[in-house]
């Protein structure tokens, strides 16, 4: 997979915390077997006013012009909470964000992020506020994402943040993660060795 | 210091450490139609083998009818994921329970059900309430597609080391009370992302006194306070629970497994990053009013004002989940009239929910403005509840009684509600659009549920004597 290092571009802001997979891809549109084509169902309640995505609803900040060809996404606390779909991540990325900065992330969509390429950065909620109060502002600020420094870069101003070493190191180098544990093949052999009898 | 539980399980499946990565052996894969296909198609495009088809079991249940056991029921999307499940097991030498299969039902339902989940165990699945089986004292969690791959292909899963918390429930349940209240009344203490990055492990008087399958409805709502997976030490209940089980262990092994099970638990001395308490005498039958668990009250509670809350980012979710949900600061739930009733879901569709459910029903008829049905979990517990005639007591009060499956829990079937409906739901989530574009979930027990299919109305189920 293409590996993520310096990111520049635009942010779209989503000013709402606790954004579930349901909402980010609801159930219908999980019926695919690719991984592909999921991005125009993307916040599909939200976005349509019509269930044929023929209506955009012209209150959802997404649908308006000036976020069009944002490739980041702006948003708040426990972002990605409920189900473990990874058709959530697939339609983000579907869409167009290579990023999204909130205050926190569910467990399982922060590993889906990663699996998939888009670079989840937890910011303070100080500092979420403070980019929204930024774009408001001005909605074609640049934003900089420098993943090897860990900085957000946003007006000027510098935000470092938080990445696991494992999860950089994943998003830097696109590395397969498969096959990188069938090199440990030896090691799983040694272990299913010693399993209980019983398993 | 001692070891917590979920250190006990972590430590005995370590393959290997990469840093913070730690490389996890996972004894049970349970696969279903929706979150595989991308994982198998990545396994044949690199020419992948899976590991262990002998630990990897499948079962249809997502997206499939409940009114109909043929594949193309619900439109061709739907019978091409289950076709392509049927495929892939097919190619890779997996076990699968298609429909019209004995052993067919929802995952989380028929895994416990069939003996393959035990104490000790790491159990995956590609769904968040894979959390379920934490009731045996597995360490049990959702993973996503990229994971299912993973697991199919190395027959492990890295893992960074989770945060601990400890919820303790001491004291006696009330007549009425249940396990979903216990959970709704844990997941409205701490909130909704409340346990992010933990495993969760439940323990106090109150747990140790819930069934097996009360402690799974427990377990199975970890993720919906945010925690990674939710464990119950396992003791006499589990053991007898498994013992027998199609796929439990017998004859010597059977002892061999038990001294190691008794082995499980967390030490006295061990630490818990966090504890949090609850005492069971006040835990009331809960019903959610806003549009995540942790937005849950006490069924005869006012429902809240955003100006109850100090935190702006939860003012503002309670002003919008208000809005959705079409209810006013102050409106009592008892006065709100519903027009759906959904009994099923891997939170609530075993055979002591039907049970608990019947008995309610059996107080009075299905209100005419309300359709409700009913979905068991599997086709053992449909078999089961029809062996006892609660399949009867149902259709006599005006239920409908389906196939089993995930059905209306999250609608990727035809079981789906339409826009301002309100449904009393046994299941788990009550987001914005979960049971239907527009439709409003309200999250109860299996009894309130059925409470409020013949009252028209939420109602207080402790007045029928339950």
């Amino acid at each position: 997979m293409a590996a993520i290092n310096i990111l520049t571009g635009r942010a779209a802001p989503l000013d709402q915390a606790n954004i579930d997979t349901d909402q980010i891809i609801p159930k219908q549109f999980l019926t695919g077997v690719t991984r592909t084509g999921y991005g125009k169902h993307l916040f599909h309640d939200w976005r349509y006013l019509d269930t044929n995505e023929s209506v955009l609803n012209p209150d959802f900040s997404l649908n308006h012009e000036q976020y069009q060809g944002a490739n980041i996404l702006l948003t708040r606390e426990n972002f990605g909470c409920g189900s473990s779909r990874e058709h959530a991540p697939w339609a983000l990325a579907d869409y167009g964000f290579k990023a999204i900065i909130a205050v926190s992330y569910a467990d399982i969509f922060y590993g889906n992020c990663i699996n998939n390429q888009l670079l989840p950065v937890a910011l303070s909620s100080e500092q979420v506020d403070q980019i929204f109060a930024i774009l408001q502002q001005d909605s074609n600020t640049e934003i900089m994402i420098d993943l090897p420094a860990q900085t957000v870069t946003v007006s000027g101003r510098v935000f470092p943040f938080e990445i696991a070493a494992h999860h950089k190191e994943n998003l830097l180098k696109g590395l397969d993660a498969i096959g990188q544990t069938l090199e440990l093949e030896r090691k799983i052999a040694d272990f299913e060795a010693t399993r209980q009898i019983w398993l | 210091m001692g070891s917590t539980l979920y250190q006990k399980i972590v430590d005995a499946h370590l393959v290997d450490s990469l840093g913070e990565d730690l490389v996890l052996y996972i004894d049970r894969h349970l696969i279903h139609e929706v979150t595989t296909p991308q994982a198998f198609a990545g396994l044949n495009e690199k020419n992948r083998k899976v590991r262990r088809p002998d630990l990897t079991f499948g079962t249809m249940d997502h997206s499939i009818s409940t009114r109909s056991l043929a594949i193309d029921a619900c439109g061709p999307q739907n019978a091409l994921q289950l076709k392509t499940l049927a495929a892939n097991c097919a190619q890779h030498g997996i076990e699968l329970y298609p429909m019209g299969h004995k052993n067919q039902g929802i995952v989380h339902v028929i895994g416990p059900q069939l003996g393959l989940i035990q104490p000790g165990m790491t159990v995956v699945c590609g769904d968040s309430h894979t959390a379920t089986h934490g009731a045996f004292g597995a360490l049990a969690f959702g993973i996503g597609t990229s994971q299912v791959e993973h697991v199919l292909a190395t027959q492990t899963l890295k893992q960074s080391r989770a945060k601990s918390m400890l919820v303790k429930v001491d004291g006696k349940l009330g007549l009425g009370v249940t396990a979903k209240d216990i959970i709704l009344a844990i997941i409205g203490k701490i909130g909704h992302a409340g346990a992010t990055g933990h495993v969760i492990e439940y323990a106090g008087s109150a747990i140790r006194d819930l069934s097996m399958e009360q402690r799974m409805t427990i377990c199975n709502m970890s993720i919906e306070a945010g925690a990674k997976a939710g464990l119950i030490a396992p003791d006499e209940k589990t053991f007898a629970y498994i013992e027998g089980k199609e796929h439990a262990p017998k004859g010597e092994k059977w002892q061999q497994a038990l001294a190691y099970w008794k082995t499980l638990y967390s030490d006295d001395d061990a630490v818990f990053d966090t504890v949090v308490n609850l005492v069971a005498e006040d835990i009331v039958p809960q019903v959610t009013w806003g549009t995540n668990p942790g937005q849950v009250i006490g069924v005869n509670d006012s429902v809240p004002s955003p100006d109850d809350f100090d935190d702006p980012i939860v003012k503002a979710s309670a002003s919008k989940a208000l809005k959705y949900m079409a209810l006013e600061p102050g409106q009592k739930l008892t006065d709100v009239a519903i027009s759906h009733v959904f009994i099923g879901s891997c939170t609530n569709s075993r055979i002591e929910d039907l049970r608990a459910a019947a008995a309610i029903a059996k107080h009075g008829k299905v209100k005419p403005s309300v359709t409700a049905i009913v979905v068991p979990g599997s086709v053992a517990v449909k078999a089961q509840a029809e062996q006892e005639e609660l399949d009867k007591i149902f259709i006599e009060a005006g239920f409908e009684w389906r196939l089993p499956g995930c059905s209306m829990c999250l609608g990727m079937n035809d079981d789906v509600l339409q826009e301002g409906d309100r449904c009393a739901s046994t299941s788990n989530r009550n987001f914005e659009g979960r049971q239907g574009r527009g439709a409003r979930t309200h999250l109860v027990s299996p009894e309130m549920a059925a409470a409020a299919a013949i009252s028209g109305t939420f109602a207080d189920v402790r007045r029928f004597g339950a």
